[in-house]
This record gives C-alpha cells, sequence and structure tokens, in this order.
C-alpha cells in the first residue's frame, strides 16, 4: 500500500471543493451536475498547467485557504484576485509557479469576485463517483467523501520535473476584472408565454440585486417582483442557467448544483458566458438581464471558445 | 393508422444547449409512456449528441453537445427519430411495464411534529389530520420521474381533495425522508435540501445510498404505497426528528 502523497490542506477556508468538469449522465437518478461555477477560470488553470482543460481542480469560494506541498510541481491559480503567497512572497495569480515538497502557498481574501481556481500539472488524483469528481456537498458526491475540503486532506497529485521548467503566464490584458455590475444575457424560453409582455418588459428592464442568498445552487436576486399566470406547472428538467420565478416574484438563476427537475415557471436561461461571470458575484452586486437570441447565444459561445484556442500564453521563467 | 411520436411532440428552447420535447400538458400513464419510448429511442440513436437527457411527466429535457451541433441539428435528429415510431406501439410498451411494476412500500410518520404544514392542508381541505393521512396513504402511486435531488421520486397522482399549491418561497432547509405534496403530486425528499413542497410527514428509510446497488428502491415506472408508522416505529426504524425540520425559513 502507498501513502498518497501531494498536497496537505492546512486551511480550508470557507468553502474549498474538489471541481473537474462536472458530472453528466447522472440526471436519471437525480444527480446535478457540478462543476466549476467560473468555467473560464477554470480551463485557464488548466491550460496554465499545460493540463486536458477538464481535470480535477480545486475551486476555493471567498478565500482564507492553505496549502503544504509535498512534492514537487507546478501549479496555477486563476480567477478572483485572492491574494496568493508562496512561503509568504506575494506572487501573481494568471501564471504558473514552480512549488518544491515543503513549500506553503497560501490564497487570502478576495477583494473582487468570490472564486479562484487551484490547478496542478497533471491534476488532483481524485476517485472518481458516477464518472466525475466534482463536488456537490448537498448530494454528499464527489470530491474526497462528499464534502468541501477539511483541515489535514491530502490530495494526491503527480509530482513534476522542475529542473529548468519554464512557466507560462496569461498576459494581463487578458484577464477578466470581476465588476459589481453585470448584464445577464438571456434567452427567452420555457414559460415565457406565461409571463405578459409587460411583465417580461419589466423583468428585461429591472435592476435586481444579489441577495444574501448566492450558492453554487443558484443566485436569488432581489428587484421588482415579476408575475406569472400561472403559479406551478408540472415539474420538469431545468438547464443550467435557468431563471426561475417563485411565486413572491424574486428570480433565481440556477446555476451548477441546481436541483435536475422542478416546477416553478421559467422565463428564460442565463448564457453560460455570462453565469460564469455571475458566479463571481457576491451579495448586493447589480444585474440586469437582457434578451438574446439562441443562434446569437451560440455564436458567442463560439467566439468565446475561439478567442480562448487563440489566445497564447506566454512563457516566463 | 398510426400516430408517429412526433406528431404528439412539441420541441421548444430551454438554454444555451438543452431543448425541451413535450408530449403534453397533463400527467398521465399515457403521456408517460410517449416520455419513457422517446427516451430510450433518444438514447440508442443520438448517443453521440447528447450530454443529458431528463425525462419527466411530460416532457424530456435534451442536453446536447455545443461544440459540434447547434439547435437546428438537433430538432431535425430529433424529429426524425420521434417520427419513424408509431406512439401506439409506445403504448404497448408501458402497458407491459406497468403490468410487471413492482409495489414498494414506504412507512411514514405523519403528525403535526413530522409534517409542519399537516395542519395547514387540513384546514384549507377543510378536512381532519387524520382524514388527509387517510387519504394520502390510501392509494397506490407511480413514479413519473426522478430528479430534482439524488433519488428523489415524483410520484402520482394523489386525491384532489388534499392537492396543495407549492409555498409561495420556498424553505431553504427541507428534512432528509419530508414526506411532502405539490398540487396533485408527492415525494420523500432524499435528503436534505431546499424545497417548496408542503410536508405532511417523515419516511425513516434511505431513498438513495450511493454505495448501494441499485442506488435507489424505486425507479421510474414502479408503485409506491404510503403506510402509516408510530413515532415509536419511525424511531426504530432509524428515523430521526430534527429541529431542522421544522425550520421554516
Amino acid at each position: 500500500m502507498t501513502i498518497a502523497i501531494g498536497f496537505l490542506v492546512k486551511h480550508p477556508g470557507i468553502l474549498s471543493l474538489i471541481q473537474d468538469a462536472g458530472r453528466f449522465g447522472a440526471f436519471n437518478i437525480g444527480l446535478t451536475n457540478g462543476g466549476p461555477i467560473d468555467k473560464s477560470a477554470f480551463h485557464w488553470a488548466n491550460r496554465l498547467c499545460a493540463n486536458d482543460l477538464d481535470v480535477s481542480t480545486i475551486e476555493v469560494s471567498i478565500g482564507g485557504f492553505s496549502l503544504i506541498a509535498q512534492v514537487d510541481t507546478v501549479i496555477a491559480i486563476t480567477g478572483a484576485n485572492m491574494p496568493l503567497t508562496i512561503n509568504g512572497a506575494a506572487k501573481a495569480l494568471w501564471r504558473s509557479h514552480k512549488v518544491k515538497a515543503g513549500d506553503l502557498i497560501e490564497l487570502g481574501f478576495a477583494s473582487a469576485g468570490v472564486r479562484c481556481y487551484v490547478a496542478v500539472v497533471g491534476g488532483f488524483t481524485i476517485n472518481e463517483s458516477f464518472g466525475s469528481t466534482a463536488t456537490v456537498c448537498r448530494e454528499q458526491i464527489g470530491g474526497l467523501a462528499g464534502d468541501k475540503l477539511a483541515q489535514g486532506d491530502i490530495l494526491a497529485c503527480q509530482s513534476a520535473s522542475i529542473k529548468g521548467k519554464q512557466n507560462l503566464l496569461l498576459p494581463e490584458c487578458f484577464w477578466p476584472s470581476y465588476e459589481q455590475e453585470l448584464v445577464l444575457r438571456t434567452i427567452p424560453s420555457y414559460q415565457q408565454h406565461y409571463f405578459s409582455s409587460q411583465q417580461q418588459r419589466l423583468f428585461f428592464s429591472s435592476e435586481y440585486t444579489v441577495s444574501k442568498s448566492f450558492d453554487r445552487m443558484g443566485y436569488r436576486l432581489e428587484g421588482h417582483a415579476i408575475k406569472c399566470d400561472i403559479d406551478g406547472i408540472l415539474s420538469e428538467g431545468i438547464c443550467h442557467g435557468a431563471v426561475q420565478i417563485p411565486a413572491d416574484g424574486q428570480p433565481i438563476v440556477l446555476m451548477n448544483d441546481r436541483q435536475t427537475i422542478g416546477g416553478y415557471p421559467k422565463i428564460g436561461a442565463v448564457i453560460s458566458l455570462d453565469t460564469a461571470k455571475l458566479g463571481q458575484l457576491s451579495q448586493g452586486a447589480k444585474v440586469h438581464f437582457e434578451p438574446i437570441s439562441m443562434d446569437k447565444a451560440h455564436n458567442l459561445y463560439h467566439l468565446a471558445l475561439s478567442r480562448f484556442n487563440r489566445t497564447a500564453l506566454v512563457k516566463c521563467d | 393508422m398510426s400516430i408517429s411520436l412526433l406528431e404528439r411532440a412539441k420541441i421548444a428552447i430551454a438554454g444555451e444547449n438543452s431543448l425541451m420535447i413535450y408530449f403534453g400538458e397533463q400527467a398521465s400513464a399515457e403521456v408517460s409512456a410517449h416520455v419513457q419510448q422517446a427516451e430510450q429511442l433518444i438514447r440508442q440513436h443520438m448517443a453521440d449528441i447528447i450530454i443529458d437527457l431528463v425525462p419527466s411527466y411530460a416532457s424530456i429535457m435534451v442536453m446536447f453537445n455545443l461544440l459540434d451541433n447547434d439547435h437546428h441539428q438537433v430538432r431535425s435528429q430529433l424529429r426524425t427519430v420521434l417520427k419513424n415510431f408509431s406512439s401506439n406501439s409506445s403504448e404497448a410498451f408501458v402497458a407491459e411495464k406497468t403490468n410487471t411494476a413492482k409495489v414498494v412500500e414506504l412507512p411514514v410518520y405523519y403528525s403535526p411534529e413530522s409534517g409542519p404544514d399537516l395542519a395547514n392542508i387540513a384546514k384549507q381541505a377543510e378536512l381532519s389530520i387524520s382524514q388527509v393521512i387517510e387519504i394520502h396513504q390510501a392509494q397506490e402511486y407511480r413514479v413519473y420521474a426522478i430528479g430534482f435531488a439524488p433519488g428523489f421520486a415524483y410520484l402520482g397522482e394523489i386525491d384532489k381533495r388534499i392537492a396543495t399549491p407549492r409555498l409561495s418561497s420556498p424553505r431553504l432547509k427541507v428534512p432528509k425522508g419530508a414526506v411532502a405534496i405539490a398540487d396533485r403530486q408527492t415525494a420523500v425528499y432524499p435528503s436534505v435540501s431546499p424545497g417548496g413542497w408542503n410536508i405532511i410527514g417523515l419516511c425513516p428509510m434511505d431513498m438513495f445510498d450511493a454505495s448501494a446497488e441499485p442506488v435507489m428502491p424505486v425507479q421510474v415506472g414502479d408503485k409506491v404505497k404510503f403506510k402509516e408508522i408510530t413515532k415509536t416505529e419511525f424511531i426504530a426504524l432509524g428515523g430521526v426528528l430534527s429541529v431542522e425540520g421544522r425550520e421554516v425559513k
């Protein structure tokens, strides 16, 4: 028997979760997708480690997280601007760093944005459940034991030769700025026709505030209540980004850990580029909804993907 | 002449990578038959395009791979698959499944203590609490869909007299094992989760166990029968009455 070595969790922070690309194909037993809330930052972290884009990382929410390396390897951290130090020395996000066994890696609290992604060369070695390592605490599925990381957890990974290896960085002009105001482009869909044209105009012209209930399951917003002509529907599948309007009229944007089926009316679905940005907002942030066609949404998705693939990383020491 | 599944279906947009196929607006054994058959056909013929399928009472959500398909292509393939199948044979398919369906009995501790909405339902229905309990456990229910949370089985349809709309704002925490009602649906919450259904009791059985085989005691098409138990029996079966159980917001 071998003892797993990789990284030791010194401080787990508020909410740190193992996430790969997510769990797909288990909706028939009610398992949701999980996976990184900010898919863009997640992909960049893996690219900076020259990984396959979908391997397991740590999603650190809010901050206050620290790890001790037990192997020599290369890591990269992207996302919310949590101050990063390695052995006490300030280091930049959005680039890779060589670490040696014994190094202390610390993330402070974010002043802008909510979530960071910690990637390591080759990804963390975590057993899959139902085809994925994604942690969904509500389901007690994924991660180490279906839960968030705890002090003393060991996250296995391979060691990587760091001698003479060059680091990679994403030029600063490509770093996202996590502003506390956002337009959520939304495809009108589902029960849209059960909302009067006046209610739809109200929805697309009002400002909403992120309430104190925002998590990986959904972002509850506060603002103009939206009325639907019906109270409920036969429960049906809920897609990522769906905007649910419960009877109190306050929209909820459903995210990665959403329930798979539900019976509240939905007015549309936010595109994935914008749910990724929404997931970096916290209480008090302002959002607007803007209608967008399915074809335009597809166009934006592919443009963003193409831009991601064509953005070259820069070698550094 | 037989009608194809396509003629019964309405295809609509859900989100960026998802379409909805609706087979009706009401739950019925017939509509459920179409859903089950269409799900099987789509899994057979479109496996390379589909990321996941979410069948429910009267609809299927189709999540597709956006990297090499757009919604026009996916629609046209769905049409082709559904067109070549007669909906009569889907009824035969489900009739056969219904005849062989197993009946799963689930014990429930019904009480105002374990079911904080029981009194309200009784009041609105102008019935006594014991009448509400009697009506709820009187019949067999069909498992129409599984989803919302791991192991959450949607059962229908409950007697009109005790049908109750969802709460106007969902509870943030519903306890594990909560037996609840929303409109004419009933279900057992398999784990602690947010939810807007009216809680009438608690079931001590595990509805989902990731390490068990099978992971769930029921599957779509099975029948479920509830059976009232006492508080003592509930606790003897491993049931837990938590403070969270009565938490409202």
